[in-house]
């Protein structure tokens, strides 16, 4: 599904190299985990994945479904089946969130040669999936996140996942600063569109999230770099020795 | 101080291209005190500090530069509203075009015709208000306006008529230059709805005189004619009695000139002035709103929103003062300018204005001027919004703010959609 191949990115307009060679692989309906210390990398990997401007990728390359990640316009990397939860999701003033999610459900599917949803068959869409997320109607009649709080606005992002319905999502950090029933409701979220085929990378701090979300392979980035990867297990041992441990073992 | 020899020879050229209409004695006294205040102000010049942003050349010199008259399919704003249409042809009346001037609880006549009349009680307004708004800024284009205007509507409203006056400005050749000059008396507790749209002519200058009696109101809507080459000069100049209400909205896309002045004027306690605009500016296009709000009664509360849109080099200005004067104790105003550039050529100059001399008011004014926020953009894009699409949304979400400053629901329709139609015009 998703192949990252030796990938080497920096700041565009700064002398500052960020990922040093990342080898990643997630297969179709897996669900990848990466932890690993603040300032290594992992949101840098997740916008260069989406087509954040302001990156320059050095050397390597991103597959999705073997077409190249990298030479596409973000917006098409979202029709090809890609979607970032970000950790940050952005406040969009004056725009309303039922008419931006209409507008990128519709975008998409009209790049895929798809009919469009009409304005009854996306309500009725997305009146279900925001009761499941307890999105109320005033959330998604309010502008994109302004005024949401911090659990509201990344119920939003799962919201979108679900009525974009992506092949690869990538969640960064979603569950940072939920509590535990808000967590709840995200992973409820998230483990609803398993199906077997749709895959996670899965980007925490926490065990927690991977307690609700039962992760296949765990990787553990550091400076720029995988330098470990495992099974469920080495989530819990990040969880009991921190990663000093790690990191003095790969040294 | 005399004038300098540079602007008496403007002025001189310019003035004897003009005829004076003739009419009854006090339009006459009107016209020629206009005549003499300009000999003392001249016409507005480059170094002038009013002007500073915005060139008046094509505005003051002797011929208007040709405008080809615009060709669209679009259908006419406002054309869904049942409306008493009055219709301008390159500034001058047309009445097989226009409705029959009578209507209930109003009273409409030509300019032309009430200037005749030797008594006549737009004799109070003619002009009046216009050199009111003289001091402590001239405006010599609205001076001359009141010596020179061939024609326009006098009104005068005493109840509620049943629909808004509609005055209609076609423009059809290519060298046009019209003065119209418009006096509105709306007295007490009467309430008109005024709209304005077209171009009018190649060049156009344009004053309104609007007298709001005590627990009057006023609303005006405004969109200016979309031929490119056009250029106006536009004056609005109301004076607001007690608990009376004064609300004007003006949409502005496309025109390569366009300076529209508003001069309002609080008079009686507690009344209420709100003037917004957008303009939509591409390529060859500069747009010039210049207001100035004097409060000078206890409680009046003022609001000014405009926001602008510019593309591919064109410029947008904003000149915003609020005057509170002493003993206009209560006073709320508020100012806001902002400007949207969508590419680094084009630019926004502006300068808002605060000047209070009461101690008990609130005061707030805010400018912006900047591109498409990226983080947005790229949010959009990454949930697989295209580019254009995304930036209209956010210009949309941009002008979302003085579009609401339109109360009638269909009317903000009818704006909204020629908002969309300009973003779809993209270039
Ligand atoms: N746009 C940027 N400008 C400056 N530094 C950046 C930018 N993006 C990332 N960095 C730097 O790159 C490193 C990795 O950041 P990030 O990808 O956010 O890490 P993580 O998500 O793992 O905490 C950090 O040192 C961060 O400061
Ligand atoms: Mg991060």
């Amino acid at each position: 599904m998703l192949e990252i191949k030796d990938l080497h990115v920096k700041l565009a307009d700064e002398d500052k190299q960020i990922l040093k060679g990342v080898n990643l692989t997630v297969g179709q309906g897996q669900v990848h985990a990466i932890m690993g210390p603040n300032g290594s990398g992992k949101s840098t990997m997740s916008y260069v994945l989406s087509g954040k401007p302001g990156y320059e990728v050095t050397a390597g390359s991103a597959l999705m479904d073997g077409s190249d990640l990298l030479g596409m316009a973000p917006e098409d990397r979202a029709a090809a089946g890609l979607f970032l939860a970000f950790q940050y999701p952005v406040e969009i003033p004056g725009v309303g969130n039922m008419t931006f999610l209409r507008t990128a459900v519709n975008s998409q599917r009209k790049k895929r040669g798809e009919a469009e949803l009409s304005a009854a068959e996306f309500l009725k869409e997305i009146r279900e999936k925001a009761k499941a997320l307890k999105i109320d109607a005033d959330m998604l009649k309010r502008p994109v996140n302004v005024g949401f709080s911090g659990g509201e606005k990344k119920r939003n992002e799962i919201l979108q996942m679900a009525m974009l319905e992506p092949k690869m999502c990538v969640l960064d950090e979603t569950d940072s600063g939920l509590d535990v029933d808000a967590m709840k409701l995200v992973a409820e979220g998230v483990n609803g569109l398993r199906d077997g085929k749709r895959s996670f990378l899965v980007i925490t701090h926490y065990q927690r999230l991977l307690d609700h979300i039962q992760p296949d392979v765990v990787h553990i980035m550091a400076d720029g770099r995988i330098v470990k990867s495992g099974g469920a297990e080495l989530a819990l041992e990040v969880e009991n020795n921190g990663y000093a441990d790690i990191l003095k073992e790969v040294a | 101080m005399a004038l300098a020899k540079i602007k008496q020879d403007a002025m001189q050229e310019r003035l004897a291209t003009l005829n004076m209409p003739k009419g009854a004695a006090w339009a006459m006294a009107a016209r020629n005190d206009a005549v003499a205040r300009l000999a003392k102000a001249g016409l507005p010049g480059r170094r002038d500090e009013y002007w500073k942003y915005t060139d008046p050349s094509s505005l003051v010199q002797t011929v208007a530069v040709p405008a080809a008259p615009f060709a669209t399919d679009e259908s006419p704003v406002f054309g869904q509203i049942d409306r008493l249409k009055i219709v301008f042809r390159d500034g001058v009346f047309d009445a097989s075009a226009s409705d029959d001037l009578s209507m209930e609880g109003i009273e409409i006549e030509r300019l032309s015709d009430a200037v005749q009349m030797d008594i006549h009680w737009a004799k109070e307004l003619y002009g009046v208000l216009e050199k009111n708004g003289q001091d402590p800024v001239a405006r010599p284009l609205a001076t001359l306006n009141t010596g020179f205007a061939t024609d326009g509507v006098v009104i005068r409203v005493t109840g509620r008529p049943s629909k808004p006056v509609s005055l209609i400005y076609l423009h059809n050749q290519e060298t046009s230059d019209a003065i119209l000059h418009h006096v509105i008396r709306v007295e007490k507790g009467a309430a008109l709805t005024l709209l304005e749209n077209g171009p009018a002519a190649a060049r156009f200058s344009k004053v309104l005189e609007v007298d709001v009696a005590e627990h009057g109101s006023f609303h005006h809507i405004r969109a200016q004619g979309r031929d490119h080459e056009r250029r106006a000069v536009t004056h609005m100049f109301g004076r607001l009695g007690s608990d009376s209400l004064f609300k004007s909205f003006t949409l502005t896309a496309n025109g390569v000139m366009t300076r529209n002045e508003v001069v309002l004027e609080l008079t009686g306690d507690n009344g209420v002035a709100n003037v917004a605009g957008a303009a939509l500016g591409d390529g060859e296009f500069h747009h010039d709103d210049t207001v100035f709000i004097t409060h000078d009664a206890v409680g009046c509360k003022s609001r000014q929103v405009f926001k602008k849109v510019l593309r591919n080099g064109a410029t947008g200005v904003f000149q915003g003062k609020i005057l509170v004067k002493s003993g206009a104790q209560k006073t709320d105003g508020y100012q806001i300018s902002q400007a949207l550039l969508l590419d680094g050529d084009s630019q926004f100059l502006a300068k808002p204005e605060l000047e209070i001399y009461a101690d008990d008011v609130i005061c707030s004014h805010g400018s912006t001027s900047g591109e498409i926020d990226d983080d947005a953009m790229f949010y959009l894009r990454s949930r697989g919004v295209p580019e254009g699409i995304a930036q209209d949304l956010l210009t949309r979400a941009f002008l979302a703010e003085v579009i609401e400053e339109i109360d009638d629901p269909v009317i903000a329709d009818d704006i909204q959609s020629r908002l969309e139609s300009w973003l779809q015009r993209r270039g």
